[in-house]
């Protein structure tokens, strides 16, 4: 999510529907942007824990239905994720996820599946893409 | 500008068509890529949702065009999918493009089939029926030679896949656990994972394979299997403590640095790896000395390794503060939690404070202590800017309330409620302060306004129980009287100043509450009249914004306050008011008051002042619902009830019995016999009472019995009198009275009665809603009441079986009017049974010295029983009336024996019990047993009487030990001296230890006569496998789930009589004989669950062939099957 709050890329690891998507992240992002810096980067919000973290300009929101979860794991999840997004296009910035939204949809795939971490090592995260940007390079 | 775009993009099109035509793929590819990229910034550009709308709609419909249109290429199809993903990802529906997303992923090459997989993981649900036509793609990419093809269905499996179809992909996934590449391995690991989430009884077979998995020589897919792990330790931790060993090297390693270099984030080893470490060790090491010491040293370790100051080992060690404190504890490691707990609170960063706070509000039960350590710093985090570390903060607070702080906590947590607009937050808050307020409330004045805020600000978002549970105990109040008066003073002054004031608006809920409160406790006010409180109800019944159901209750109020109040113009006002109100539930009560307010004498004994209202408010909903059904049942039509209210009714029913000092067992047992059939068909899941409230029941059961009985005489027969020549004078009752037995008058009103059927409904619902409340809390209080209930109700009952048919009688269903009908029955029922009188008292000193042995054990099975959820297997919750053997045979005969047992068989007709049988008998004592059918074990009952004109010593029954059961003395058997002509009970449970079918449990009596000789008399009882089946209640899902699961199973046809040629009335057989649980009948099929005391399941699934049934049992255990077979056939062919 952006600063304007509009929605970059988004992936839901249980089953709402469209409408309720949207109200819910209308709501969530008001509520993240009207937070200030010296408050703490979790909040409660319906059923949800959220664990933000910003970006220059954008917002990276995670919300985790299990109370007991481990804020900071997630929180470092989320700078683990653009350390990756970063290696793989070279100083990431917004547009890059934004145009290349089916990429980091595959890259977001090989670190959170069923919403759970999965994978945090760089290399293991990459090869799949890299393979496959190989793949289709060739062909 | 954006409308430049807009231009641009509907132009796009036609211009992309030219150059496909022209230009090649080359250019095609350049002109859909950046259509993305213009589609992206167009919607950046726009300045309003209005704008976006429109032109994500036209989008859709250009790409709907193309997407459907025969000459797009996949390369198109594939950039069309973005920008679909893209859409509705902003929340625009693109359903249209589903079908082409799983095409896509059929047939394009590498790029475009990731993005076709893509697009389905993000556009389908797990239900979804499109996917099934992934499947077959699927399947063709698992056995492809490319690396990335196995590997992108592979990770589609593990994202979405249908449940049904996994036996289809299961083996190829199996082999792909021995594929040579790593990240192979790793997801089918993680596909495995997914299959084990959404159906973990089809990959049971392979868990061997997992852990080959978790020793893999790759880190990746030992690290996906602990996914796995955790799971299923989550699930049943014994089963895997022979792994904790493994996971504590795998710990040692990774904190050891052991790991690739690469798994290292911020020079810190593969922490979330650690953090999925740990809490696998947490769950495991639970309560668990022997696995917990086997981690001491790696929590140590890695506590210490721990310490670079970075986000990530701060979450390592939350996460390792949080398993030292679920294992076992050991004192060193717990010193090193605190002090790092100790660090986080203390830090000023406020991400970090947070956690700490978070770590205390969770160590702070297990160690207080530590609280008051970091007391300051709680203190600021109160008043800190950040909503949320208040949150925590209180949370935490919430955890280390008693009875001296509560004042300063709820303060705190009100402020906070009164800043909080979300719904979410309010409901819980006030959920919160409403418990802390009723368990260590410090002062009356302090109660009523903390419960004041909390209903004027949860209102009507709250959970219904709270204000349920204030009035419960406002009305029960507490151990003092007097103490009870002032509370409820202050609550009635409180709630008339509230009143007071102009122009606020209240929640509907709050109205309710303080319209019951003023309706019952008004009379304690001095300085203002009943009537200035009617006015004040009268002002709020006019109020538009007052919604119909409250002004039900306010109706009511002032119905109650009536004939306090001498003469009121406002009530004349009212009732000319609502009689012509269209609302028919408001009108009927209009007219209920209307009709008391001509005759004031009858209003009066009606509505007395000084009756404690607990026993009016809940009696009402069942003495008018037994009203209720006696109309119903006289008119052939099918009595409404709720549901707890049915279970509520069969509870006491049978419940108390015993503490009725008319000691009328005969025609009470009769009575539930009779009654049942229309009453207590279904009853079933009811809000259960805690073990405490159990214990405290039957406690002060006992006593109460007696003393509301000698109460109750006191007064009654001022009251007999009024109401008898009431009733006789009154030229038949009023409308109100609608519950005339009369059957003449009932058929004249009929269309009356239906609308006050319908009144009655409301009303039964109103109650009901109270009742809800009283049932689930655990407090002292209810209990008491409970019996109350249970008290009145069977003395009516018992009347009506008494004198079915005679005069009308008036049973009143408004709920005020009920508790004068009791009274009046009460009278009713001692004149009629006068002359019963002697034997039945006798019998009655007999019971209930019974009682006190009888009670003690039964107290946590009445818990139980009132605890059945549809998760937990209950004893025949519902179909217990089919079973059941109304105990008439023993009725008739007036032997004492008999009337002993059929006392005791009252007292446990919540379990179906059986007949008396005697087993053995000389010439002093006879010994008869019977079985009480307990939902946790089979309740042997021997009692043994006395015949003889003298007292016997040191009684003593044994039970010999068998090979098959578990026999445990039940508390309260002993019995040094025996009464001359007495009887007495003992009890054993009976557990079986071994499937079998017939089995025989002998004992013997010993016993010493005037200390002369001592003899013995030996008896046996025959006991059947099904003694101990009990119906297993779960859901067809369930079913499915454990059918499944077990590997014993037994088919048999079974061929059926004539009178059960229908799969209905068969199964109706087996649930009657066997006991067995039926959950669903589909067609000609049915199934069916019981389980094997203590929890054995049996599955059954029958299915009809004209007059042939097919029986097939699966069971966890490997011979029950074959006896309940046995069984099953015997009961088809003997019927």
């Amino acid at each position: 999510v952006n600063k304007q709050g509009q929605t970059r890329l988004s992936q839901y690891y249980n089953n709402l529907s469209i409408e309720e998507k949207t109200i819910l992240e209308g709501e969530l992002i008001r509520k993240c942007l009207s937070r200030v810096d010296y408050q703490c980067s979790f909040l409660q919000f319906r059923e949800y824990k959220i664990i933000y973290r910003r970006y220059a300009s954008l917002y990276l929101i995670v919300g985790v239905i299990n109370q007991d979860v481990n804020e900071f794991a997630i929180l470092e999840m989320i700078h683990n994720i653009i350390e990756i997004l970063d290696k793989y296009y070279e100083n990431v910035c917004e547009l890059d996820i934004m145009f290349n939204i089916d990429r980091t949809h595959f890259i977001i795939n090989e670190i959170i599946c069923n919403g759970e971490i999965i994978d945090m090592n760089k290399t293991n995260v990459l090869k799949p893409i890299l393979l496959m940007d190989k793949f289709s390079v060739k062909t | 500008m954006s409308d430049i775009v807009e231009k641009t993009l509907t132009a796009l099109p036609g211009l992309f068509l030219q150059n496909q035509l022209g230009g090649g793929p080359a250019a095609a590819k350049a002109s859909f890529s950046s259509r993305l990229g213009s589609l992206v910034r167009g919607i950046t550009a726009l300045t309003s949702k209005h704008e976006e709308e429109k032109l994500i709609q036209q989008e859709l419909s250009s790409l709907k065009a193309t997407v459907s249109a025969p000459t797009t290429t996949l390369k198109m199809m594939k950039e069309c999918m973005v920008r679909l993903i893209y859409c509705e990802m902003l929340g625009y529906d693109a359903s249209f493009g589903y079908i082409h997303a799983i095409k896509l992923a059929q047939q394009g090459n590498l790029l475009e089939k990731r993005v076709g997989y893509l697009a389905v993981s993000l556009f389908l649900h797990e239900s979804h029926e499109l996917l099934l036509l992934l499947v077959n793609t699927v399947v063709k990419d698992l056995q492809s030679t490319n690396l990335v093809e196995v590997c992108m269905a592979l990770t589609v499996v593990s994202q979405i896949f249908p449940r049904e179809m996994i036996p289809a992909v299961l083996p190829l996934i199996e082999d792909k656990l021995q594929h040579s590449k790593e990240i192979i391995r790793r997801k089918a690991v993680l596909a495995l994972y997914k299959f084990h989430l959404i159906a973990p009884n089809q990959v049971q077979h392979i868990h061997i394979k997992f852990r080959k998995a978790l020793c893999d020589r790759d880190v990746g897919v030992m690290a996906a299997s602990l996914h796995i792990y955790l799971r299923m330790i989550k699930e049943n931790s014994s089963g895997y403590k022979d792994l904790t060993g493994s996971f504590v090297t795998i710990l040692k390693q990774v904190v050891g640095g052991k790991l690739p270099v690469d798994f290292n984030y911020h020079s810190v080893p593969a922490p979330w790896l650690q953090i999925q470490l740990l809490r696998i060790l947490g769950l495991l090491g639970k309560d668990d000395q022997r696995t917990s010491e086997l981690m001491y040293d790696v929590l140590d370790e890695s506590l210490r390794r721990a310490e670079l100051n970075h986000n990530v080992t701060y979450a390592i060690l939350f996460e390792c503060v949080h398993t030292v404190y679920s294992i076992y504890p050991k004192s060193e490691l717990l010193e090193k939690a605190a002090k790092c707990i100790g660090k986080f609170v203390l830090s000023p960063k406020i991400n970090l404070k947070y956690l700490g706070l978070k770590a205390l509000t969770y160590v702070i039960q297990q160690d207080p202590t530590l609280a008051l350590q970091h007391q300051m710093t709680i203190i600021e985090c109160l008043d800190h800017p950040d909503p949320i570390i208040k949150r925590e903060t209180l949370e935490l607070l919430y955890r280390i309330t008693n009875a001296q702080n509560v004042t300063v906590i709820v303060q705190k947590m009100l402020e906070y409620l009164h800043q909080s607009k979300e719904e979410y937050v309010i409901v819980n808050l006030v959920g919160k302060i409403a418990e802390l307020a009723e368990k260590y409330a410090p002062d009356n004045a302090w109660f009523i306004q903390t419960m004041n805020a909390v209903f004027s600000v949860g209102g009507d978002v709250m959970h219904p129980d709270i204000p349920n549970n204030f009035l419960r105990l406002l009305a029960e109040g507490f151990d003092d009287e007097t103490e009870d008066q002032q509370l409820r003073l202050y609550a009635v002054q409180s709630y008339l100043t509230l009143l007071d004031m102009e122009n606020v608006f209240y929640p509907q809920r709050f109205l309710q509450v303080m319209s019951w409160v003023l309706g019952e406790y008004s009379y304690l006010l001095d300085k203002e009249t009943p009537a200035e409180v009617i006015a004040k109800l009268y002002k709020l019944l006019m109020n538009d914004s007052v919604s119909s159901e409250t002004k039900t209750w306010l109706i009511a109020a002032v119905t109650k306050l009536t004939p306090q109040a001498h003469s009121s113009d406002t009530v004349e006002r009212l009732i000319h008011e609502f009689t012509i109100s269209l609302d028919t539930c408001m009108r009927q009560h209009a007219f209920e008051l209307k009709h008391l307010h001509e005759n004031v004498e009858l209003m009066k004994s009606l509505l007395p002042v000084d009756r404690s209202c607990e026993d009016l408010a809940v009696d009402a909903s069942l003495s008018f619902l037994d009203g209720f059904v006696a109309e119903g049942l006289s008119q052939g039509a099918a009595p409404y009830k709720p549901h707890h209210q049915r279970q509520e009714e069969k509870l006491s029913q049978e419940k108390v019995l015993n503490f009725e000092p008319y000691g009328l067992s005969f025609s009470s047992s009769g009575f539930t016999g009779r009654q049942s059939p229309a009453g207590i068909s279904l009853g079933s899941d009811i809000s259960g009472n805690s073990a405490e409230t159990g214990l405290k029941e039957t406690n002060s059961l006992k006593l109460e019995g007696i003393k509301k009985l000698w109460g109750k005489e006191g007064y009654l027969p001022k009251k007999e009198s009024k109401t008898g020549n009431e009733s006789g004078a009154l030229p038949i009752p009023q409308e109100s009275i609608m519950e005339n037995v009369d059957q003449a008058i009932t058929k004249k009103d009929q269309s009356q009665v239906l609308t006050q059927s319908k009144e009655e409904k409301e009303k039964q619902l109103l109650a009901s809603s109270l009742f809800v409340g009283l049932g689930s809390e655990s407090t002292v209080n209810l209990l008491g009441k409970a019996d109350t209930v249970s008290h009145k109700f069977r003395r009516k009952s018992k009347i009506k079986e008494a004198k079915s048919g005679e005069t009308s009688h008036n049973m009143t269903c408004s709920s005020f009017s009920s508790l004068s009908n009791v009274a009046y029955e009460d009278d009713y029922y001692l004149n009629a049974l006068h002359d019963r009188g002697d034997k039945e008292l006798k019998t009655f000193s007999l019971n209930s010295e019974l009682l006190d042995s009888e009670s003690l054990t039964e107290l946590p099975l009445v818990e139980k029983f009132s605890n059945c959820s549809l998760s937990t297997p209950s004893l025949f919750a519902d179909n217990s009336m089919e079973i059941f053997h109304p105990p008439q045979s023993i009725a008739a005969s007036v032997a004492k024996e008999s009337s002993l047992a059929s006392s005791f068989l009252e007292e446990t007709t919540e379990y179906i019990h059986s007949n008396a049988m005697e087993v053995c008998n000389n010439e002093t004592i006879s010994v008869s047993s019977y079985k009480i059918w307990k939902d946790d074990c089979l309740l042997m009952v021997w009692s043994v009487t006395n015949k003889s004109g003298l007292e016997l010593k040191s009684a003593n029954l044994e039970i010999f030990p068998a090979e098959n059961f578990k026999v445990t003395e039940q508390p309260g058997c002993c019995l040094p001296i025996m009464e001359a002509e007495s009887t007495k009970s003992f009890q054993y449970s009976v557990q079986i230890e071994e499937p079998f079918t017939e089995g025989i449990l002998s004992g013997f009596i010993s016993y010493h006569m005037m200390d002369t000789h001592s003899a013995q008399l030996e008896f046996s009882v025959n006991l059947s496998l099904l003694d101990f089946i009990r119906p297993l209640k779960i859901s067809s899902e369930d079913f499915g789930k454990l059918w499944l699961s077990f590997a014993n199973d037994v088919k048999q046809n079974v061929k059926m009589s004539e009178s059960q040629a229908a799969l209905p009335s068969a199964l109706k057989t087996l649930q009657q004989k066997l006991r067995l649980h039926i959950i669903e009948i589909i067609g000609n099929e049915g199934l069916l669950a019981c389980q094997l005391l203590p929890s054995i399941p049996c599955l059954l699934h029958c299915r009809v062939y004209a007059d042939v049934l097919a029986l097939w049992f699966r069971s966890s255990c490997s011979t029950l099957p074959d006896y309940l077979l046995y069984q099953c056939q015997k009961v088809m062919e003997g019927s």
